[in-house]
């Protein structure tokens, strides 16, 4: 008798065990190196506490390989994600392809209605969401206030370019190292192409038109390469043609820039007193028009997404609930600050006093809000993206004619040439790609 | 006089030697510095050399945020793994070319070093399936299959070189005495190509060590090895350049201090047949 009791007592703790052990479920996520990814992989416990039976593995990677593995992954079918970071290029692509699950049927406390509609749009297909964001970002100006009032000048809220090229004449002061502009200047789609995307959106110019012929032999295109190249060879920092987000962002810091368009993410570092050495003195202005009716800020947002080949859909959805939840916003801002809470995805987050405090909070919501990835372009277009087109040939083609623009910053062709070079170049792989019949 | 001529020329031939030195080694040198500086301070410009903040933060933080001993684990297995299988295939591959050549062994040794110019890129896609479909994506013995492949060539070229360095007659001599091939090969022609197997053994673990290409793609959270814990720490966007040092630092002591310990071995193995 005793021997059965001890017999059944084991089978049913190994039973219990057997349970736990099936309850629980790992799940992959891929991710890129950011302050905001890094964080969020800090504050997991709180996941841990809510999802106990769920285990998440991190794989970090750069966003260039990040994007090469999960593609291959994806498009053979591998299954060795759960939950990738996307940007808002790839989300409506890989949704058209097949490749996404529908994030629709999140539980009602994700309030799909509180995601930002401009974010919120980009991420959508045919009415379905695909990708949850977890940060936002436009671009706007940064500059010295300090600089400006030295100069004798006020950059208005909603400046023109002439403004901008006004002021970054006024400001440049070389002999000491304070430079004008900075702009995006090294070639990649992500790059110089982002930048040069938004600014010719704001000139009237556009990548391709109703028939996909690219446009770059336009005047507008003209106006635009012309005005970039002169801005940064007179009032830019030397070696501009290599300078990309972070050269810049470093220089910022440094006030060494006294203006720079760039991302609006990187507010929070700008005005915080341990990371830049004039935090007190940064101003921000939208970004500039030619009064067409478009400014020349991108949108851009990194979403959590559930690859179709996931075997762990629900935890998946569990996970992306937590993360981009208003909830997570909250939580963060109770851990580590307002400043440090993850931006441009929900209007309740601009809706809070203590966020809307912050200098940056209503220039990002502003510039957010004034971009649109339907509607980019003053002339009518047949892509979606606002610094893209959302199409899969367009990274490909924008690193290349980003490699031609950027020879031109650097002085090793012309204007004239680039853009030759650069209209041959596009028409030849659009032909190719058999858009143009 | 011509002892200070020679003096002289020594001098030079030193100072030389020690600028092209520290020229190859100063990207590794400017990796640790900026290791132990604060981010602001990695990124300062004018750039500094030394910096008055220096900090072991980043070291703490790295080690904080990823399972460096699982990634180093995995690295010394993939590394010393292939190592070891690719040296069990090139031993008799080598032996056979080294000492009884065919009519077209020379042709079949170019067509070997031949795969190695091909870019990795090219076969990225089918590698992925065949991992996938049998099971070794992201597997240690995934890579160890991967790796000694990718650097088979290497191996029998490296050992070809040295077997050929051996006189045949003592072979022939062991053969005269009675010894099988199996024991001519373990008995008698490895121990007397130790220093050429040990060199090409610590020239292929530095070679797996640092692989970057397929120890990232073919791997997620599993048997991911330091390469893909270097790339975790790199980003487009933010400011990580003193975390991304550290990492860097972390990964390359291990090898930079098996390289220091055996550099005899190495510098030997690398000029052996070079002079004759």
């Amino acid at each position: 008798m005793k021997l059965t009791v001890r017999a059944l007592l084991s089978a049913s703790a190994m039973l219990a065990l057997t349970g736990i052990a099936q309850a629980e479920t790992t799940i992959t996520v891929a991710t890129v190196n950011n302050g905001d990814m890094i964080r969020m992989q800090g504050l997991m416990d709180d996941f841990y506490a809510k999802n106990p039976d769920i285990k998440v593995e991190w794989v970090t990677l750069e966003e260039n390989v990040l994007r090469q593995n999960v593609t291959a992954d994806i498009a053979t079918g591998g299954g060795q994600y759960d939950v990738v970071t996307i940007g808002t290029y790839e989300a409506p692509i890989w949704a058209k392809q097949g490749w996404l699950e529908g994030l629709n049927d999140l539980p009602a406390d994700y309030d799909i209605d509180d995601l930002l509609p401009a974010i919120r749009g980009g991420l959508t297909v045919d009415g379905v969401l695909y990708a949850s964001p977890f940060y936002g970002e436009s671009s706007f100006v940064n500059y010295r206030k300090d600089l400006a009032e030295k100069a004798g000048i006020t950059i208005p809220d909603a400046p023109t370019w002439d403004q901008i090229k006004a002021a970054a004449a006024a400001m440049t002061d070389q002999a000491n190292g304070i430079y004008g502009i900075c702009l995006r200047g090294k070639a990649g789609w992500g790059e110089n192409m982002a930048f040069l995307t938004s600014m010719a959106n704001s000139y009237g110019a556009r990548w391709f038109d109703e028939n996909w012929v690219p446009q770059f032999d336009s005047p507008e295109w003209k106006a635009v390469l012309t005005d970039y190249v002169e801005m940064l060879t007179k009032y830019g920092p030397p070696g501009a043609s290599n300078n990309g987000y972070n050269e810049n962002l470093t220089l910022s810091l440094q006030g060494k820039c006294a203006m720079r368009m760039d991302a609006t993410v990187s507010a929070g570092g700008l005005t915080d007193p341990a990371q830049s050495e004039f935090a007190d003195q940064v101003g921000f202005a939208l970004a500039p028009d030619m009064g067409l009716g478009k400014r020349a800020n991108w949108l851009w947002a990194w979403s959590l997404a559930i690859p179709a080949s996931s075997d762990a859909k629900e935890a998946s959805k569990a996970f992306i609930n937590w993360a981009t939840n208003k909830d997570y916003i909250a939580l963060v801002a109770s851990k580590e600050g307002w400043r440090n809470a993850p931006p441009g995805t929900r209007t309740s987050l601009y809706a809070n006093a203590e966020y809307a405090a912050l200098p940056f909070a209503k220039l990002t919501i502003d510039s957010i809000n004034a971009a649109d990835p339907v509607n980019p372009t003053v002339k009518p277009v047949p892509y979606v993206g606002v610094q893209f087109a959302a199409i899969p040939e367009f990274a490909g083609l924008a690193t290349s004619v980003g490699e031609i623009f950027s020879a031109a910053l650097a002085g090793q062709k012309t204007v004239d040439e680039a853009l030759a070079e650069a209209q041959a170049l596009s028409v030849e792989e659009m032909t190719a790609a058999g858009y143009i019949k | 006089m011509a002892r200070a001529v020679s003096t002289r020329r020594k001098l030079f031939y030193t100072a030389a030697a020690w600028s092209v030195a520290l020229l190859i080694f100063f990207p590794v040198l400017w990796t640790i510095l900026t290791s132990f500086k604060t981010e602001a301070s990695a990124v300062a410009s004018p750039p500094e050399l030394f910096t008055a903040d220096w900090t072991l933060d980043n070291y703490a933080e790295v080690w904080g945020r990823s399972d460096y001993p699982r990634f180093f684990w995995n690295s010394v297995v993939i590394s010393v793994g292939s190592t070891l299988l690719g040296l069990l295939i090139a031993i008799p591959a080598a032996w056979s070319m080294a000492f009884v050549p065919g009519p077209r062994t020379k042709d079949l040794l170019m067509w070997m070093l031949s795969t190695k110019m091909m870019p990795a890129a090219a076969v990225l896609i089918p590698m992925y399936l065949i991992f996938q479909r049998t099971g070794l994506f992201d597997t240690r013995t995934g890579l160890v299959l991967a790796l000694m492949l990718m650097n088979l060539p290497v191996i029998v070229w490296m050992l070809y070189t040295y077997f050929k360095e051996i006189p045949v007659e003592i072979l022939e001599a062991a053969r005269m005495d009675g010894a099988s091939l199996k024991n001519e090969i373990i008995y008698v022609l490895t121990p007397m190509a130790i220093p050429g197997i040990a060199s090409t053994m610590l020239l292929n673990i530095i070679l797996a060590w640092n692989e970057a290409f397929w120890t990232i793609t073919l791997t997620t959270t599993k048997a991911a090895p330091l390469s893909a814990f270097i790339a975790s720490f790199s980003a487009p966007q933010g400011l990580f350049y003193a975390k991304l040092s550290a990492a860097s630092t972390m990964a390359i002591a291990p090898i930079l201090i098996l390289g220091w310990f055996s550099q005899k071995q190495l510098v030997r193995g690398l000029t052996f047949g070079a002079v004759k």
